[in-house]
């Protein structure tokens, strides 16, 4: 009871305190004179009568259970200081990729996404008063198509898993859902593989792997198993090790069956491979990663979806298209929107609303700070650095490449010994060597994923595999 | 008459400034003509072959020929059509472009549904520190503890803020915490040995709700509001049966009220069996008021972009975590933070989890900005949120109720929604023209046309961070522009005037789509 007592005293006290010196708060204007006097304008005596609709027994009793406010110093410091915990790529030389690449990034990048225009806008629903969201979009949309040689490019989606899971309802719904079957190759990243098989448990869709050979799709063994009733075949290109796979080859196979060809794809090879446009691609997805956005322990990032422009009524997403005003001028508004959610509600395939457009704008103003010949130079070093640190740690005595097949600028090393104790006995070196496989693929206990950028250099890339040739194994 | 987009606000013409150019001056990234129309070209409009932005170091290993080595096959013919641009022309075509964006730094933003409250310039600074940017998604946990401890501390404040037992922070965006809320609930009647398949969603629902259903493989059964604007108990009742897998609602609900009998319905709804999902979006109205899982929520999606103050960024990076009753635990997504006796944070999954619903753990850089607003603001000021957020919407609708019908009249939460019926009848002014002519106004117009059930619907959003003088002024503006509506209706139908281009044609645009730039294509 005393208890209580305390309480109400405490209300009445914090009450008082607070109507004597308003909130005091930096993100909460209102001074006590100002709450007086728009409760007057409403006809009300105190906040607590705007809550009278609200049964007392589901109010909220006491306070959170939360720490107390800090002042932005003190912010600052709290999460300084939280940070040091974190063994960062500055600190150790990173090896690592497997969907998440360490890229050099333009710093004029910060300099314009940091512009609060862009960032304190929200989607372009008014394009009269969003023309630089919306033009920023459509240049975003022109740059995918351009990348991928594909017709059309929306407006960006999560990430790439959720842009291949998107990219498979489709081809499901395109056959009317009356195809039941899905293929997707071993060399198909596992996080894509796991979040589409989470987006189709509830379908009416199997999911099953193409039979694989020394790293990439056995293309003779599955044209034997691949069935009529194939709603779509997804390839990934460079797979999940690194390795290139015969695309055109599979895409006649999903041809023969007039099933959906999808291509997951590292835009980064694209300023040197060939387009999924050039394979008759249906429809190619990745993530937009690579380009301009941190690595931030995997988020955000954003997802690229383009197609053939015969599935533009099919696409998920928010999509920007040219149109004029009043006087003929150029503008840019949301278009094809009876796609979406909020007008198809129950009816909708995809309930997709937002886009990732500050991630999607990285991408755009990367792709244009590098340019026609910068991106290529980009794919061509990672090219090149690769294929300089394969070939070295392939000469060292009981390390091989775990697959023959071409790669572009990853890929697995086999090491005479557990992955984990290499991995290990390097980050001993301040470097982090790769990413260890078995995780997902447990028959490859000691094979290291290794990711090479332009951002290695040859003094780096000599020192490991100079620690490796001292390992002593 | 025509604007520029040229000196910080654009809605202040060339000849305002005093900037008088001759016609055939162009820069590089801009063009008028002799109307002074400033055009901002496409970037693919400004590219000349030679030009760069970016250099990077040398090649430091023996250079290889790619076509050789990997096979002309695998090869592209020719290098992808990006723009050849200089690094001042590519700063300056996009901070240009920015200058054609209204956002909350400079403009009233009161979007209904939307919470644009102020985004700390403090939370940006720490997402931007190095040390939580250059973090590889698969280092080891024990290489990455201040980034798991953020985010294991994270899990425990959305968990306290709502009432309820375990947090997923994996969801990326609200439709996503909301699909991922949906795959949770079958989940759970599924290890139930339930084939329940109908979901009920009320007819003032946004639209992602039924889309997740849909995606889900649930069929979705509208249930109604009643004439005050809660929803319909007997309706409820009539349609709750051992077929129902839940109820999807919003509180407050999108007329801005709160469900007043939000105890009877959930206690309805899990009689029968059935859970209770809350959409989120309208959390900001609760902070300090009423905790979800306190009225008989099992899940709920947060809106972080909302509620928490990290940036819309012109529709996103969001993030969309969901909160669950102990009941569903272990069917939540992706991974979680644990913490170890000897408190080292470990990511797990969960033993049930529905499995991975995107890459990695989730939106780090998004979940940080939040982390940073939550310990800015403290339990002291979350816990005034809510109390002015529906001081400033309640205002509003006061001020506001003798020149805007207002369709549901009763004390409102966080937002109040208005309906531009009576001026269509009268006038032909529609909720579309008013919200152009706001534009002029250089205020960024509220939600139009939603919730569905209210015709002409104008929804609007304050915030809290939003001072009297701000909102005064806004009602000032909504006024005037009623009476325009009344004494000079072209004026309103016709607006904006003040913004870089006119009203757009945007059926054109849907029927003629042009959705990228293709050289030598015709205007």
């Amino acid at each position: 009871m005393f208890i209580g007592i305390y309480l109400v005293f405490k209300e009445i006290l914090n009450t008082g305190l607070f109507f004597l010196k308003g909130l005091n708060m930096a993100y909460i204007p209102h001074t006590s004179q100002d709450i007086k006097e728009m409760l007057a304008a409403i006809g009300k005596k105190s906040l607590e009568e705007l809550f009278q609709g609200i049964p007392e027994d589901v109010r909220l009793q006491g306070e959170y259970n939360l720490p107390s406010k800090l002042s932005e110093p003190e912010v600052l410091c709290c999460l300084q200081k939280l940070a040091t915990k974190n063994k960062t790529t500055d600190e150790f030389v990173s090896f690592m990729g497997a969907g998440t690449y360490e890229h050099f990034i333009p710093v004029l990048i910060d300099a314009i996404v940091g512009r609060s225009e862009f960032t304190t806008s929200y989607t372009p629903y008014q394009p009269e008063g969003s023309q630089g969201t919306l033009q920023t979009i459509f240049e975003y949309q022109t740059a995918i198509c351009n990348l991928t040689g594909m017709d059309i490019s929306n407006a960006s989606i999560y990430d790439g898993a959720t842009s291949l899971a998107e990219a498979v309802l489709l081809a499901h719904t395109y056959h009317k859902k009356k195809r039941k079957h899905v293929y997707v190759p071993a060399g198909l990243h596992p996080e894509y593989r796991r979040t589409l098989h989470t987006y189709l448990i509830n379908q009416d869709i199997e999911i099953h792997e193409l039979p694989s050979i020394d790293g990439k799709i056995d293309i003779a063994k599955s044209k034997e198993v691949v069935q009529a009733d194939t709603a779509t075949i997804v390839i990934a290109q460079p797979n999940f090790f690194g390795v290139l796979e015969d695309v055109d080859e599979v895409v006649a196979l999903a041809q023969s069956v007039k099933a959906l060809s999808i291509m997951v794809v590292d835009p980064v090879s694209l300023g040197m491979l060939k387009t999924p446009g050039e394979y008759d691609i249906d429809i190619a997805v990745g993530d937009g990663q690579p380009l301009g956005i941190p690595m931030c322990y995997g988020g955000p990032s954003f997802g690229f979806f383009a197609a053939k422009q015969q599935y533009l009524r099919q696409i998920p997403g928010r999509i920007v298209g040219q149109t004029v005003d009043g006087n003929n001028e150029r503008g840019f508004v949301l278009t094809i929107q009876t796609r979406e959610q909020h007008i198809k509600r129950e009816k909708a395939t995809s309930n997709i609303c937002s886009n990732q457009a500050l991630m999607a704008l990285r991408g755009l103003i990367y792709l244009s700070a590098l340019g026609k010949e910068g991106f290529y130079e980009v794919a061509d070093q990672c090219f090149q650095k690769a294929h300089y640190l394969a070939d070295e740690l392939s000469k060292i005595q009981g390390f091989s490449l775990a697959f023959s097949a071409p790669f572009f600028r990853e890929f697995v090393l086999h090491c005479p010994i557990d992955a984990d104790k290499v991995l290990a006995y390097l980050y001993e070196h301040n470097i982090y060597g790769g990413v260890a496989l078995e995780k997902w693929f447990p028959e490859r206990k000691n094979d290291i994923l290794i990711a090479v950028t332009e951002c290695r250099t040859r003094e780096q890339m000599d020192r490991l595999v100079e620690l490796l040739k001292n390992m002593g194994v | 008459m025509s604007y520029s987009g040229t000196n910080g606000s654009f809605s202040r013409t060339l000849k305002e400034y005093g900037c008088i150019m001759q016609t055939e001056e162009k820069n590089n990234n801009m063009e008028m003509d002799d109307e002074m129309v400033v055009r901002i070209p496409l970037i693919y409009e400004l590219s000349k072959p030679g030009r760069r932005a970016y250099e990077l170091p040398q090649l430091d290993v023996p250079k290889q020929d790619a076509t050789k080595i990997l096979g002309a096959k695998y090869m592209r013919k020719e290098k992808a059509m990006l723009p050849e641009i200089d690094t001042l022309g590519l700063v300056r075509h996009f901070t240009n472009l920015s200058r054609r964006n209204i956002g909350l730094d400079s403009s009233f933003y009161p979007l209904g549904s939307c919470t644009m409250k102020y985004n700390p310039k403090v939370n940006e600074v720490v997402a931007a520190m190095p040390k939580y940017l250059k973090v590889h998604p698969y280092q080891k946990d024990e290489h990455v503890q201040g980034t798991l401890q953020m985010l294991f501390e994270m899990q425990e404040y959305l968990k306290d803020i709502a009432g309820l037992d375990a947090v997923s922070l994996a969801p990326a965006a609200g439709a996503h915490g909301e699909l991922s809320s949906m795959m949770v609930i079958k989940a759970y009647h599924q290890s139930q040995g339930n084939s329940r398949n109908l979901v009920l969603i009320p007819d003032s629902a946004h639209g992602t709700n039924p889309a997740s259903c849909a995606v889900c493989g649930y069929d979705v059964k509208t249930i109604k509001s009643s004439a005050n604007g809660f929803l319909e108990i007997e309706d409820l009742k009539a349609n709750l049966n051992d077929t129902v897998a839940a109820l999807m609602i919003t509180n407050p609900n999108t007329l801005g009220l709160f469900e007043e009998k939000i105890k009877e319905i959930t206690e309805l709804v899990h009689e029968a069996g059935a859970l209770v999902y809350m959409d989120g979006a309208n959390m900001n109205a609760l902070l300090g008021i009423a905790r979800p899982g306190d009225f008989g929520i099992d899940v709920m999606h947060y809106n972080l972009h909302k509620t928490f103050s990290t940036p819309h960024g012109g529709g996103g990076p969001g993030a969309g975590p969901i909160a669950v009753c102990s009941l569903l635990e272990d069917f939540l997504p992706g991974l979680i933070v644990t913490k170890d006796e000897d408190g080292i944070y470990r990511t797990v999954s969960m033993p049930e989890s529905i499995g991975q619903t995107r890459m990695y753990f989730g939106s780090i850089g998004v979940i940080l900005k939040a982390y940073a607003y939550i310990r800015r603001m403290g339990k002291e000021g979350l816990g005034q949120v809510g109390k002015i957020a529906v001081l400033n919407a309640n205002y509003i609708m006061n001020k506001l109720k003798d020149v805007y019908h207002l369709p549901y009249d009763r004390v409102c939460m966080h937002e109040c929604i208005f309906s531009a019926d009576e001026f269509k009848k009268n006038t032909q002014v529609r909720t579309l023209d008013i919200a152009k002519r706001l534009l002029d106004y250089e205020i960024h117009p509220p939600t139009v046309y939603f919730p569905l059930i209210v015709s002409e619907a104008i929804m609007i959003e304050p915030t809290e961070t939003e001072n009297k003088e701000t909102i005064d002024k806004f009602i000032e503006v909504m006024k005037s522009i009623a009476t325009e509506a009344q004494e000079e209706p072209w004026k309103v139908q016709e607006a904006p005037y003040m913004t870089p281009v006119t009203r757009l044609d945007e059926v054109k645009a849907a029927r003629e789509p042009i959705l990228k730039y293709t050289p030598n294509l015709k205007k």
